[in-house]
């Protein structure tokens, strides 16, 4: 040994200063104190946040990302600690957020005795990862953290897992960070061929009624100005996915609205209109197609997509055009002609009136007594900044408020799209604040959703983050509940709740605190939350049984959809 | 329609590779019918070789999300023709049972007694699967103690090399 080695912990944590890492979301605990203890020592270069549970520390570190574009850090112990964070990597790969995972692990020698808070994270956490590694060595910490980094933001983002032995932890080692560029077995980024881009141009030239779909991957491959481009000089009618919301601003003429299960009324239906579908950065999840026997089946389909594993899963391209879309979109763009789509385009606004006639007016402007979720939506519309992050949790309200939110610029949406987990919002949007505090954040949850991961209150209130939790109350499991109506001939089999007094709750956690039950008070709530600064809660006593239209039951076609 | 088909793996040599692999054949829910691994022509690459009764749309699939591991270089996938694969097979049979017949039927299958034993020998052979059960039948009539047979190992017709996925 020589005096300039360092102990394993202190690896760690140099590591994540070299790859820029601002935030640590994370909770101790026996095999991870090391690297606790070296934290210590550099509380001035790299912030940690105390979640109160470890799937708050990884949604928070995923509503980081999401939010920034940058590597989201989370930290827990063995065991349990380790374990807890399995749902967030699960959401985190299947929505292809950049996330590294750090977990202590027992002592080498004892590993598969069943030591203490031992569990073979590693194998839990395969099918939930991008990629993970064991470190039993202290001069693999480096190279491990560093290849790490490299996968969790490159190609397709998604988290790893670096499991770190306590006896690693401890040993002293020379530390030479050496950022990880390349890796033999691992491609990315595949180039685009030109061959098919002109195959791709050739249909899109030709095509009479063309459509565009657009995902996460235009906001993932920072491609938003390129698919704004290459809409200006097609004229094609574009519509978002539920992670794709915010790619396109809604005011663009060419944005005809959401696609999927509660999507918009037109987009769905007319996807079976369509001559050409144009799909970028989406991977015809199931809640986008319905039926997928019969979805799109008169399209020629061209499927502009970063990852192989995609092309060809759920629907056939005739023309996939793999590689970076943002590439492809410029090479794209360059190839197509100047056209315009006016006959087409109306199409989908014809829908979008009979939408805003039959669903919309009600939702936003109701004149029933009980309150909705749209109105609550509306009344943040009018006083949200432009640049404002809605976090939702899952379930009606999730739906509702993607379906009226006024998404005006790329990363302002943060939800759990893919995985579906209730409890997400809350951590993620401390997350999300925690990038920018100059930023608003609205975290619209559920009275489900909240009490999953209520307990991150706690870490709001010691970061000051200031976040503005909208609770939209019914009392249910609302989402359950409005299947359980239309599909379970309304026997509600454990969906309704009784619920805690909230804002008791949010006052304890040092909020400012609102509670509205009546409409002729509710602007004036919203307005008082966007001027408060500091963490704010409100709680909206709405309409116990409303239900979120239009629908695209399961099993039906997208041309099923139903508004009422 | 599902037919045999072979996926040829080479991965750099990274501890649970293997059940990286096999957790995308069970997710699906598909059955593996033969599972081989050793270290390929190049020093620290290995090759796996797998079996397995699919549709060509799934085979693509499970190709595709097997090369999307990380340490993964490349996996291809072959029918039967495109490919020559051997299996082997041995067969332990009692001392008791070695008569003139058996010595016919080693000859017959040309297969091998491979190791003789106090109170037993082990006869082997190679071949296909077809080749290998049908010796099993016959020699069920000696009393087979003991029969094991390997999964394939099988090298491509198609003239590609891993050498330019390196």
């Amino acid at each position: 040994m020589n005096d300039s080695q360092i102990r394993g912990a202190e690896i760690v944590i140099k590591s994540l200063v070299a790859e820029n890492a601002k935030f640590i979301f994370g909770y101790p605990g026996g095999a991870i104190m090391p690297v606790y203890d070296a934290l210590y020592d550099y509380m001035d270069q790299i912030q940690h946040i105390l979640t109160r549970h470890e799937q708050g520390a990884i949604h928070a570190a995923q509503g980081y990302a999401r939010v920034s574009g940058k590597v989201g850090v989370c930290i827990a112990t063995s065991g349990p600690g380790a374990t807890n964070l399995i749902t967030g990597m699960a959401d985190a790969l299947i929505d292809s957020t950049p996330l590294v995972c750090i977990t202590g692990q027992v002592l080498s020698p004892l590993l598969g005795t069943d030591a203490f808070q031992e569990t073979d994270v590693v194998g839990i956490s395969m099918p939930a990862t991008k990629w993970n590694i064991q470190v039993r060595r202290v001069e693999d910490i480096a190279p491990a953290i560093a290849k790490g980094f490299h996968i969790a933001r490159s190609g397709r983002p998604g988290p790893v897992l670096i499991d770190i032995t306590k006896d690693a932890q401890v040993a002293l080692g020379d530390f030479n960070y050496v950022p990880c560029l390349n890796i033999r077995s691992y491609r990315p980024y595949p180039k685009v061929p030109d061959t098919v881009i002109e195959e791709a141009a050739a249909l899109i030239n030709k095509a009479k009624r063309p459509y565009l779909l657009y995902g996460q991957g235009v906001v993932l491959g920072k491609a938003e100005s390129q698919l704004k481009a290459f809409l200006d000089k097609t004229g094609i009618p574009a519509a978002c996915t539920l992670l794709g919301t915010g790619a396109l601003s809604e005011d663009h003429p060419n944005y005809v609205g959401k696609l999927g299960m509660h999507g918009n009324y037109a987009p769905n239906l007319l996807t079976n209109k369509c001559d050409v579908l144009i799909s970028v950065g989406m991977r015809f999840d199931d809640r986008v197609t319905g039926d997928v026997k019969r979805y799109a089946k008169q399209a020629k389909v061209i499927h502009l997509e970063l990852d192989p594993a995609e092309i060809d899963k759920i629907v056939k391209a005739d023309v996939p055009v793999l590689g970076d879309c943002k590439v492809s979109l410029e090479k794209l763009t360059e190839k197509v002609e100047n056209k315009e789509h006016p006959e087409w385009i109306k199409q989908f606004r014809v829908l979008e009136a009979e939408e805003k006639r039959v669903v919309v007016g009600n939702d936003i402007s109701p004149t029933k007594i009980g309150l909705t979720m749209g109105e609550v939506i509306r009344h943040i519309n009018e006083f949200k900044a432009d640049d404002a992050i809605l976090v939702t949790d899952v379930g009606q309200h999730q739906m509702v408020a993607w379906r009226y939110f006024n998404y005006k610029t790329t990363r302002t949406q943060v939800t759990s799209g893919g995985l579906g987990t209730m409890g997400f919002a809350l951590p993620a949007a401390l997350g999300a604040q925690l990038h920018d505090y100059s930023r608003e954040v609205i975290c619209v949850v559920g009275d489900g959703g909240i009490q999953m991961t209520i307990q991150e209150l706690g870490t709001i209130m010691q970061t000051k983050a200031p976040v503005k939790v909208v609770l939209l109350n019914n009392n249910f499991l609302g989402m359950v509940r409005q299947w359980q109506q239309l599909f379970f001939d309304k026997r509600y089999s454990f969906t309704e709740l009784d619920n805690p007094d909230f804002i008791k709750i949010a006052e304890a956690y040092n909020f400012k605190v609102q509670k509205v039950d009546e409409r002729a008070d509710l602007r004036q709530a919203v307005a008082e939350m966007f001027v408060h600064d500091g963490p704010y809660f409100l709680e909206v006593k709405v309409e116990k049984e409303d239900n979120v239209f239009p629908m695209i039951a399961t099993g039906s076609s997208v041309e099923e959809v139903r508004l009422k | 329609m599902k037919r045999r088909y072979t996926i040829s793996v080479f991965t750099e040599n990274f501890i649970g590779i293997l059940s990286r692999i096999t957790l995308i054949f069970t997710r699906r829910g598909i059955n593996i019918d033969g599972f081989t691994a050793s270290e390929s022509r190049e020093e620290g690459i290995y090759r796996i070789t797998i079996e397995v009764n699919t549709t060509e749309a799934q085979i693509i699939q499970l190709s595709r999300q097997i090369e999307k591991i990380i340490d993964v270089i490349k996996a291809f996938y072959y029918i039967d023709d495109e490919m020559v694969f051997q299996e082997i097979a041995l067969y332990k049979i009692p001392i008791e049972s070695i008569d003139a017949g058996l010595e016919v039927v080693i000859r017959q299958y040309n297969a091998k007694i491979i190791s003789a034993e106090k109170g037993f020998v082990v006869i082997e052979m190679t071949g296909h699967k077809k080749d290998t059960q049908d010796l099993l039948e016959v020699l069920k009539d000696f009393n087979v103690l003991e029969f094991v047979r390997s999964g394939r190992v099988a090298v491509a017709k198609p003239m590609v090399s891993i050498d330019k996925y390196l």
